[in-house]
C-alpha cells in the first residue's frame, strides 16, 4: 500500500509500488488530465507536481509519492483561477490542448519559483515539454501573462 | 490584428452557394489520371465528397424550452477549432447569444450530417454555406412562430439576439418560448432561405475564443486516450515490425506472470499493400490497467516472418529515387516546346532536393475503446473520419453498418495520421475477441513512431534553362516519390492526380516552356496523408529552386520571385490532364496569380525585406498556394559561426479568402510554422531491414520551445466575401521550410538541399 495526499486528500493505492505515477492517476484513479505522451520523459505531457516540483510521473515510481503531495491539473486550482489557467484561457493558448495539461504544469512550477522569468528562463523550464499544434510563442506569452497577474 | 487588403480578380459569389446533389467515393481520387468522358460532367466541391452536404435545421441545431441553444458539430476537432467555427456561423445566422450556446460533437453518420472526413482543409470551404442555411432557416422558423402567436404579417417580426419582436408593437418573444412551435413548422426550401448580409454578421469574422479553453486548462476535456467503461480491459499490441510481416513464432509464458496481465490474443498479420485501414495484426496483451499490459508486452518472446519488405532501406531507395530523377519520366504537363527551349538557353542550372519520410507524431498516439453489446459495437475514438471508421469496423467485425456506433472524442493532435482508423479496428476485434467485453487499446509513442502510415519520401529534381538576363525560359521538374494511392490500390507506379495537383503540374509560373515529369516509386511502407501532403516536398524544392535561380541571375529573391509568378492573371493550366485543384472547380478556385503576388508583397513588407541585419542574419522567402489558400513566408534566420541557428522572427502573409474566427487562423498558422520547423530541422523517418529506425521523440526529434522563433507575425488579408473561403489548418507548412533555407543561405551562402538540415551547419 502506497499512501499520499492527491490534490488535497489522503489516498491509498494498493497498486505495485513500481508503476509509474502516471497510470495509478490516469487508470487507478480513474483522473485523466493528466496525459501520456511518450513513457520516457521526453515530452512532458504527463507532467505533474510532488511537494511542488515538476516531474514527469510516466517515470516516477508510485513508492516515491509515498507520503508526500501530488497535485495534478485537476487540483492545481478548484475551478480554473490559478494565474497560469486565466492566462492560457485569455491568450486562447490551445489548439489540440491534449499537452497543455503537462505544459500549464511546468509554467505553473516555473511561476512558483521564479515570479518574473524573462524568455531564456521560459525556454529553459519548458523545453522538456512537447507541443506539435506549434503553441510554444502563446505559451511564452502566457506565462509573461500570468506572471503579471500574481 | 494586421490586415491588408487585396485585389480580387476572379469574382465569385460566396452567397450563391455551390452545391449539388451528387457523391464520390475517396478512391475516385486515388486512382491514376485518367480522363473524364464526354458523358461525364464533372462535380467539385463538398458535392463530391461521399455524403456531401446536409443543411437541415433539425440535424444541427435544437432549443431548450429556457431558450438554450445546442448546435452540432459534425468534423473532428483536432486543434484546428473547428468545433468553434462551424457552430460560430450556425450561431450568427440563427441570431443566437453566443453564450447560450452549447456545443456537441457529433459521432459518425455521413448520411444523416454529410461528410466528416476532416482532411484536406475543408471543413469551413465546404460547410460554411451549408451551416449558414442551417442557422439562416431556423431563424425563419422562429420568426414565423412568432408571427403566427401574435397573428400578425410575418414581414413585421424580426429575430435578433435570441428574441424575436414584433417591430409595430414592440412585443417581445425570446426563442425558447417559440421552440417547440417553431420546430412543428416546415423547413424552409433552400431556394427560399434568406440568408444574412454579411454586414450584419454578429460572430463570423470576429475573435472568438475557443469553446473547449476551460475544459482544457482545467484537464477536464476528454480525447479519446481518456475513454473509461465500466469493466474495460487495457491492451497494448506489439505488431510486426515490417510492413505485411507475421508472428512466427510466440511464447507468452513470462507476459502471463506480469501481476495483471489478463489474456494473449494473437491478431491476423500478413497484410499486403494495398491494405487499406487494416491493422497490422501482431500480438495483444490485455490486462487490468496500460501498465500491466506494456509490462506484459516487454515479457512477450515473439520471432517474425517479415515479408516481402523485409529488406527496405531508405539508404538505398533515396539513390533509388536518385537514379529514377536523373532519367526521363511520365510527362504530367509539357508546356510549349521544353527541349528546343533547353537547346537554346544561355546557361542551365540544376539542383536535386530530398526529403525522408515523416511520421505525423500526434502528441496523443492513437487510442481506441471498443464495447460489443447485444451483436451492436459502440467505439470510442479520437479519428477524422468517423464514417470511415465505422465502414472498417462494420467490416472487420462483420456487422451491419447501422451497428456500428462511432463516438467522435476531442482529438489530440490529427496531421492526418488519424485519418486512418486501423487502430479502430484492433480495438473492435479485441473486444470480440473478449466476449464484448469494452477493450482499450492504447499505443505507445513507440507504436505510433513505427507504425505510422508515413508522409511520402522524395527526390525533387528541377533544371532550369535561362537567357543571357538569367531569366528561366525552360523549366523541368522531376518528382519521384511512392503514392498514397499504394494503399488502396495494388501497385501503383505514379503519384495520383491529388498528389501531382499539391503544386507540382500546378506551378503557376509565368515560364513559356514548362515540363512536369514523375517517375515511377514503388512504395515499401504505408505511406499517408501527413499535414499539407506533398505540397511539403513541392514546395520545398520550387521556392528553394527559386532562391537559387536569383542567386545565380544576382537578383534579390523576392523581386525575382514576382517575376517567375509574373503577372496577375488566373494561371492557365488547360494542359494538365485532370488537374486536381483540391476537388474544387477552377471556375469557383482559380489559381490567382495576382492572390500569390500580393502574399509575396505583404510579407515581405511587414518583414521589412530588405533592412540591414546584424551579421549572421538572412532573410528568405517562400510562397505557395495549397488548399485553394495563398501563403508567404519571411524568415529571419541567425546561424553563428559554430552554426547554431535560431530565428529571430518570422513574418506570414495569408489570403485563405473569406474567414470565420481569425484568431484560430493565426494560431493555425503559427502552429504551421512550428510544424514546418521540425520537418526542416530534425525530423526523420528512417528504414532498416524494413523496420523504422526511430522510436520516441529521443531520436525522432521534433521542434522544442527554445528552437520556436522569437517573434511570429500572421497577416491576414481582410475580409472579403465576394471570395469563397479557402482551406487553412495546413497552408502554412509548405512554405515554411524553404523560406528558412533561403534565409540560412542569405545568412551564409549555404545552400541545403536536403532535410533535415540537422547538423549541416556545423562545419
Amino acid at each position: 500500500m502506497t499512501n499520499f495526499n492527491l490534490n488535497g486528500r489522503e489516498v491509498t493505492i494498493d497498486d505495485d509500488p513500481s508503476t509509474p505515477l502516471l497510470w495509478v492517476v490516469r487508470d487507478t484513479l480513474g483522473m485523466t488530465g493528466t496525459k501520456f505522451g511518450c513513457g520516457v520523459a521526453q515530452c512532458g505531457a504527463c507532467t505533474l507536481h510532488i511537494d511542488g516540483e515538476p516531474v514527469r510521473s510516466c517515470v516516477v515510481p508510485l513508492s516515491e509519492a509515498e507520503g508526500r503531495s501530488v497535485t495534478t491539473i485537476e487540483g492545481l486550482s478548484q475551478d480554473g483561477s490559478h494565474p497560469v489557467q486565466q492566462a492560457w484561457v485569455e491568450l486562447d493558448v490551445p489548439q489540440c490542448g491534449y499537452c497543455q495539461s503537462g505544459q500549464i504544469m511546468s509554467a505553473a512550477a516555473l511561476l512558483a519559483q521564479n515570479p518574473k522569468p524573462s524568455d531564456t528562463d521560459i525556454d529553459e523550464a519548458m523545453s522538456g515539454n512537447l507541443c506539435r499544434c506549434g503553441t510554444y510563442l502563446r505559451i511564452r506569452a502566457a506565462i509573461h501573462r500570468a506572471s503579471e497577474m500574481t | 490584428m494586421t490586415e491588408w487588403s487585396i485585389t480580387n480578380i476572379s469574382r465569385r459569389g460566396l452567397l450563391k452557394g455551390f452545391g449539388s446533389a451528387g457523391s464520390l467515393v475517396l478512391a475516385a481520387q486515388i486512382l491514376p489520371i485518367r480522363t473524364l468522358s464526354a458523358q461525364e460532367t464533372p462535380v467539385y466541391g463538398a458535392a463530391a465528397m461521399p455524403h456531401g452536404t446536409v443543411n437541415n435545421p433539425h440535424v444541427f441545431l435544437s432549443i431548450d424550452p429556457d431558450g438554450g441553444v445546442t448546435i452540432v458539430s459534425h468534423r473532428a476537432e483536432m486543434g484546428q477549432g473547428v468545433r468553434t467555427g462551424l457552430p460560430m456561423i450556425v450561431a450568427d445566422e440563427l441570431e443566437a447569444d453566443w453564450s447560450r450556446v452549447r456545443v456537441v460533437q457529433a459521432p459518425g453518420d455521413e448520411p444523416k450530417y454529410g461528410n466528416q472526413d476532416t482532411d484536406g482543409s475543408r471543413s469551413t470551404r465546404h460547410f460554411m454555406q451549408p451551416m449558414r442555411e442551417a442557422g439562416a432557416a431556423a431563424r425563419m422558423m422562429l420568426e414565423a412562430a412568432a408571427a403566427a402567436r401574435w397573428s400578425v404579417a410575418a414581414d413585421e417580426v424580426e429575430a435578433k439576439n435570441h428574441e424575436v419582436t414584433h417591430k409595430p408593437s414592440g412585443r417581445k418573444l425570446g426563442y425558447g418560448e417559440l421552440a417547440a412551435d417553431a420546430s412543428a413548422l416546415e423547413v424552409p426550401e433552400k431556394d427560399k432561405i434568406r440568408l444574412k448580409d454579411p454586414s450584419q454578421f454578429r460572430y463570423i469574422g470576429k475573435d472568438m475564443p475557443i469553446i473547449d479553453g476551460f475544459d482544457i486548462t482545467t484537464g477536464r476535456a476528454l480525447y479519446g486516450i481518456d475513454t473509461r467503461l465500466e469493466g474495460m480491459k487495457y491492451a497494448v499490441i506489439i505488431r510486426p515490425p515490417v510492413f505485411g510481416g507475421k508472428v512466427a513464432s510466440l511464447d507468452s509464458a513470462e507476459a502471463m506472470k506480469v501481476p495483471g496481465v489478463e489474456k494473449i490474443i494473437e491478431l491476423e498479420g500478413g497484410v499486403e499493400a494495398p491494405s487499406k485501414f487494416q491493422p497490422l495484426g501482431g500480438v495483444a496483451v490485455i490486462a487490468r490497467n496500460t501498465w500491466a499490459a506494456i509490462q506484459g508486452r516487454d515479457a512477450l518472446k515473439v520471432t517474425w516472418d517479415n515479408g516481402s519488405n523485409g529488406s527496405y532501406d531508405s539508404r538505398a531507395y533515396r539513390k533509388e529515387l536518385e537514379t529514377t530523377a536523373r532519367k526521363p519520366a511520365l510527362i504530367v504537363r509539357d508546356d510549349g516546346d521544353v527541349d528546343a527551349a533547353f537547346g537554346e538557353a544561355a546557361t542551365t542550372i540544376e539542383a536535386e532536393y530530398y526529403m525522408p519520410h515523416l511520421a505525423q507524431a500526434p502528441m496523443e498516439p492513437p487510442a481506441a475503446t471498443a464495447r460489443i453489446v447485444d451483436g451492436k459495437c459502440d467505439v470510442w475514438a479520437c479519428v477524422q473520419a468517423p464514417q470511415a471508421t465505422r465502414v472498417e469496423v462494420s467490416e472487420r467485425l462483420g456487422l451491419p453498418i447501422e451497428d456500428v456506433t462511432v463516438n467522435q472524442t476531442l482529438l489530440g493532435g490529427g496531421f492526418g495520421r488519424k485519418s486512418k482508423p486501423d487502430f479502430v479496428a484492433e480495438a473492435a476485434l479485441l473486444s470480440k475477441a473478449m466476449g464484448g467485453a469494452p477493450v482499450k487499446v492504447t499505443w505507445t509513442r513507440e507504436d505510433d513512431i513505427r507504425h505510422s502510415y508515413y508522409h511520402t519520401v522524395s527526390v525533387e529534381r528541377i533544371e532550369a534553362g535561362l537567357d543571357s538576363d538569367g531569366k528561366p525560359v525552360a523549366w523541368r521538374h522531376r518528382s519521384v516519390a511512392p503514392t498514397i494511392g499504394s494503399i488502396f490500390v495494388p501497385d501503383p507506379k505514379h503519384e495520383a492526380p491529388f498528389e501531382l495537383g499539391m503544386g507540382f503540374v500546378d506551378l503557376p509560373f509565368a515560364i513559356p516552356n514548362i515540363r512536369c515529369e514523375n517517375g515511377e516509386a514503388a512504395a515499401h511502407t504505408r505511406i499517408g496523408w501527413f499535414r499539407s501532403v506533398s505540397n511539403i516536398p513541392h514546395a520545398f524544392a520550387i521556392q528553394s529552386f527559386a532562391g537559387e535561380l536569383a542567386a545565380a541571375a544576382g537578383k534579390d529573391q523576392k523581386d525575382y520571385l514576382l517575376e517567375l509568378i509574373g503577372p496577375a492573371r488566373i494561371a492557365d493550366l488547360r494542359s494538365v490532364d485532370s488537374l486536381w485543384n483540391y476537388g474544387e472547380s477552377l471556375e469557383v478556385y482559380p489559381i490567382d496569380t495576382g492572390r500569390l503576388r500580393r502574399v509575396v508583397e505583404v510579407a515581405a513588407e511587414k518583414a521589412g525585406w530588405g533592412r540591414e541585419l546584424p551579421p549572421g542574419h538572412g532573410l528568405g522567402i517562400a510562397a505557395h498556394r495549397s488548399f485553394v489558400t495563398y501563403v508567404a513566408t519571411v524568415v529571419e534566420a541567425r546561424v553563428e559561426e559554430d552554426g547554431a541557428l535560431s530565428i529571430p522572427r518570422v513574418d506570414v502573409a495569408v489570403d485563405c479568402g473569406a474567414y470565420v474566427n481569425p484568431d484560430r487562423i493565426r494560431s493555425q498558422m503559427e502552429g504551421a510554422c512550428i510544424y514546418g520547423l521540425s520537418l526542416a530541422l530534425k525530423s526523420e523517418i528512417s528504414f532498416k531491414d524494413g523496420r523504422v529506425e526511430q522510436g520516441n521523440f529521443d531520436d525522432y526529434e521534433v521542434a522544442r520551445i527554445d528552437e520556436a522563433p522569437r517573434e511570429i507575425h500572421i497577416h491576414l488579408a481582410e475580409q472579403n466575401f465576394d471570395i469563397p473561403p479557402g482551406g487553412v489548418g495546413e497552408p502554412g507548412v509548405p512554405p515554411f521550410a524553404p523560406a528558412l533555407t533561403n534565409a540560412i543561405f542569405a545568412a551564409t551562402g549555404k545552400r541545403i538541399r536536403n532535410l533535415p538540415i540537422r547538423n549541416q551547419l556545423r562545419s
